[in-house]
């Protein structure tokens, strides 16, 4: 037989991973990596930020005002891709019967429902100077709004019921069904004669300028990213020792 | 670099309240959200000091 174990590193096959999901052993290994994450957070949004405020060029079209697109856009992607990791782990929690892919899930929706709003905020600043209006009826922005709505409704739901099993449930199966407003909004600009712009607009100027607006908001993006995941990380933590000292205090009666 | 002065800077060519308004927001609702989230953590230490004793 032959040995499994490499000569040199740790032999990854031999980890046991499920272990990570029982929310004892996870608890510590979420710690570690809170400082790490908000480290490279800060480092990445303020690069950032000096290539999109100091680095970019003015657009040829809407001059200095386009710079908004640095935190819009970054902001409206995590608003969607926080909203389906979210129903992911709520998906995950009904499959499984997994407390700590609730614990995930009521961990990511405030986040999500963060970036949301400050995707319209920030729209609603870029739409006025370029529009002439605050806001518009459009499908773009309409389905966005619902997104708003429907991480009010999943908070609004676990705080409904008192039973957090059968909250865990309930709300699991909302975000789940509104899911499907997700690529709704994806594809609104294609789907529909929008006001908003389509998503390759900004990348139709010299390859030169187009490219250093890109690299400015990809790097926000990641920076966006990785203070999403310390923020999960922290609240989880907080999660999980709310919800088990609850227990606690229920077995002592 | 884009700018030969600050005024230039603070001007963003006449969007200035609709950059800065939009950068303002964003970090903004992030501080509020570490914030909140800071205060939720420090009632959930107090609960992990008194489970160990």
């Amino acid at each position: 037989m032959k040995n499994m174990e490499t000569k040199t590193g740790i032999n990854w096959l031999q980890i046991n991973w499920l272990r990570y999901a029982s929310p004892k052993t996870f608890y510590p290994l979420a710690g570690k990596l809170i400082p790490w994450c908000a480290t490279c957070a800060v480092l990445l949004i303020v690069y950032g930020l000096y290539l999109g405020l100091f680095v970019a060029p003015t657009d040829f079209q809407q001059g200095e005002g386009y710079r908004i697109i640095f935190v819009h856009v970054p902001a409206a992607w995590f608003s969607m891709f926080l909203y389906l990791l979210m129903a992911m782990y709520a998906g995950l929690g009904l499959v499984l019967n997994a407390r700590l892919s609730y614990m995930m899930a009521t961990a990511i929706a405030p986040t999500g429902a963060m970036f949301t709003l400050v995707a319209l905020v920030t729209g609603s600043l870029w739409g006025k100077p370029m529009w002439g209006a605050w806001w518009v009826w459009d499908a773009r922005l309409t389905s966005e709004l619902i997104l708003l709505f429907l991480y009010i409704g999943y908070f609004s739901l676990q705080a409904a019921i008192d039973d957090k099993n059968r909250a865990d449930k309930a709300s699991a199966v909302l975000a789940l069904v509104g899911a499907i407003n997700v690529p709704i909004i994806y594809f609104s600009v294609k789907w529909w004669n929008t006001l908003h712009q389509g998503a390759s607009v900004s990348l139709m100027n010299a390859p030169a300028m187009a490219a250093v607006m890109l690299k400015g908001m990809l790097i926000m993006a990641i920076g966006f990213w990785l203070y999403s995941i310390a923020v999960i990380l922290v609240r989880v933590r907080c999660e999980i020792v709310e919800r088990d000292s609850k227990t606690t205090m229920f077995r002592q009666d | 670099m884009q700018w030969h002065n600050v005024d230039e800077f603070l001007a963003m060519g006449g969007y200035g309240f609709y950059v800065w308004g939009s950068f303002g927001v964003t970090f903004a609702a992030m501080a509020l959200e570490l914030w909140l989230l800071n205060k939720r953590r420090q009632r959930v230490t107090q609960i992990v000091k008194q489970e160990a004793i």
